[in-house]
């Protein structure tokens, strides 16, 4: 056992410096300060729009529901968009972070490897050639949205583990980034074939969109929620180690081959996720992982549930901007977070250089 | 033996077959604990190679690596990990992480998947950027540190694995004089007053000559020797290693084997 004795190299005695703040409290504090964001956001989200209505009154319990129009505006009509909203930042916030430590690739995003092209694919299949097709009670462009996604994933993985059992990064960024392109040109192929008709929906469906219209899809994406976040909650000291890089990784005791596993498919069963429920909403797993390492710094301890929280309250926040902003006219929300993130991107680019 | 790598051998590309690299062939070394032992060859002759397998990091073709008595292979890579540390020859992190949190990824093998590192974990991270001189930068990016200092701190990252066996791949290869010398007394001070036991691989001859008690000399993915320093240090054995011509002799200021080269054979 090498040990060390408490002196500096010059033979003085070390003071015991006092760090000012541990993991433990700096964890707590993001936590309870993004937590308290992120639901405020979400409380206050709904009673904002072209009707204004109060929370306390939507909250009456003395009023029938079916004569409270704050209420039914409230849990009806706005609550599953702002939990989608919610949903959906905060999956694809933390994909990026994932993805980002993975691929130790700062600027890397959810939809680098592909993922979302293959979601496209799969939905605009269905609205182009779907017309006569039905799945009993599943909708069907949310169901082949997330065979797309499936597929890509599981093609980009293929390619990235063909030579050995370990996943080497820079073959997935080149296959994400060549199917990407490919994928696109399908989209391109399958779009000439459509009306005017489908190629308004599809492309609204590749802006984004919030308006889930009910509960129901936010249940049916749910579970693969969940099942990403149980995988993500292994990961963040993995991340920090995997981000300095493989070697070093592995000789402070990661198993590099299984962490990389558990990071690329945790990321792409989130994006999956997100972008089944509501389009492939970009920058989002950019910016605000970003945001969040100017503010907690780059821990992936702390910058996991950061961005979880901080994401769902972004995401929320710029859907409201698209809800009012040129009200009564909404803005696809997705336009909103490339007006944000698109000059975000650009200057960390600026910034880097 | 304290570790030992029993006749191992790896192979680059083994698995997929196109151009399959023997990095390393029926190597045998055994490494006394305490001692400070020096892998010497020429590029590519499998010195890398040779200390991931001792790390565990790789896992031989054939052959074992025991330390202690016991077959790394059966043990996981965390319990290896909190035994056998390696400062690879450059570390560039993707994010902009402290020094305090460099040298705190180090105790990572010590903590349970979701523990968080306490009050003791600080303290031997503190401990091991004081022994490396590095506490005062201890806020301080990684990045913007100097090529020394960043070595320094990479070596307190190993450090904090409070581990029994250091393994150092080029140590001082980026760096200038000033901080090779810089180096290599920290290295002997952990050495002689930690009784830590250390692998260093180095093209640095007279680094190696003057820090290190015992050399294993290697060539093509063979040890062609290994033994005590001034022994196998040789200007017959320099010639066979690199085929290059040395005056090899103990310098009368510095106190040990010094190798001058004369020019390349052939």
């Amino acid at each position: 056992m090498i040990t060390l004795d408490s002196t500096d190299a010059d033979g003085t005695p070390l003071k015991r410096r006092v760090v000012s703040s541990s993991i433990r409290g700096r964890l707590a504090a993001t936590i309870a300060g993004f937590g308290t964001l992120a639901i405020a956001t979400c409380a206050l989200a709904p009673l904002v729009g072209t009707t204004p209505i109060s929370l306390a009154r939507a909250l009456d319990p003395s009023i029938p529901f079916d004569q409270n129009v704050d209420a039914q505006i409230f849990f009806v009509a706005r609550l599953p968009r702002v939990l989608a909203g919610a949903l959906v930042g905060s999956t694809l916030a933390t994909a990026g972070v994932v993805f980002q430590a993975m691929l130790r690739n700062p600027l890397a995003t959810p939809f680098t490897l592909g993922v979302s092209a293959g979601a496209s694919l799969g939905a605009m299949l269905v609205i182009v050639f779907g017309g006569v097709l039905t799945l009993g009670p599943i909708s069907t462009v949310p169901a082949a949205s997330l065979a797309g996604a499936a597929a890509a994933t599981a093609m980009v993985y293929w390619l990235a583990t063909r030579h050995g059992h370990a996943l080497s990064t820079s073959v997935l960024l080149l296959a994400g980034v060549t199917l990407n392109s490919f994928l696109s040109a399908i989209i391109m192929f399958v779009q000439y074939f459509a009306d005017f008709a489908q190629i308004y929906r599809a492309v609204r469906w590749i802006m984004g969109d919030l308006d889930v219209g009910g509960f129901d899809p936010l249940l049916a994406s749910l579970p693969l929620a969940i099942v990403a976040f149980a995988m993500f909650a292994l990961l963040p000291s993995s991340l920090n180690l995997l981000s300095v890089g493989k070697d070093a990784a592995a000789a402070r005791g990661v198993d590099v081959a299984r962490a990389q596993r558990l990071a690329f498919f945790s990321a792409s069963v989130a994006t999956a996720a997100a972008v089944s429920l509501a389009g492939p909403i970009g920058f989002i797993g950019i910016v605000v992982p970003h945001l969040v390492r100017l503010l907690v710094g780059v821990d992936h301890r702390i910058v996991l549930p950061a961005s979880a929280l901080f994401g769902a309250a972004f995401l929320v926040a710029c859907d409201l901007l698209a809800r009012t902003i040129l009200a009564p006219v909404e803005v696809p929300v997705g336009v909103v977070t490339a007006m944000i993130g698109g000059p975000f991107f650009l200057w960390l680019l600026v910034r880097k250089s | 033996m304290f570790l030992a790598a029993d006749r191992v051998s790896y192979t680059y590309n083994r698995r997929t077959g196109v151009e399959p690299v023997n990095a390393v062939c029926d190597v045998s070394v055994r490494i006394q604990r305490g001692s400070l032992t020096g892998l010497i060859g020429p590029n590519g002759c499998g010195k890398t190679t040779l200390l991931k397998l001792l790390a565990g990091v790789l896992a031989p073709d054939s052959g074992l690596v025991a330390l202690d008595g016991r077959d790394l292979a059966g043990m996981s890579r965390r319990t290896v990990a909190r035994r056998v540390a390696v400062v690879p020859q450059e570390t560039h992190p993707a994010f902009e992480y402290s020094v305090i949190e460099m040298a705190l990824m180090g105790r990572h093998p010590h903590l349970g998947p979701f523990q968080l590192e306490g009050p003791d974990d600080l303290a031997i991270a503190y401990e091991a950027l004081a022994a490396t001189g590095t506490a005062q930068l201890a806020e301080r990016s990684y990045m913007t540190l100097s090529g020394g200092e960043k070595q320094r701190v990479v070596i307190a990252s190993a450090l904090t694995q409070t581990p029994e066996v250091l393994l150092l791949d080029e140590p001082t290869a980026s760096l200038d004089l000033g901080f090779q010398i810089e180096i290599g007394l920290l290295l002997r001070r952990l050495n002689q007053e930690r009784s830590a036991t250390m692998v260093m691989a180095t093209h640095d001859l007279n680094l190696a000559a003057s820090l290190c008690d015992t050399l294993v000399l290697m060539r093509n993915g063979r040890v062609l020797a290994s033994g005590n320093t001034r022994e196998v240090l040789t200007s017959a054995m320099v010639r066979q290693l690199y085929d290059v011509e040395a005056d090899v002799r103990v310098h009368e200021l510095a106190g040990h084997l010094t190798v001058v080269p004369l020019g390349r054979i052939g």
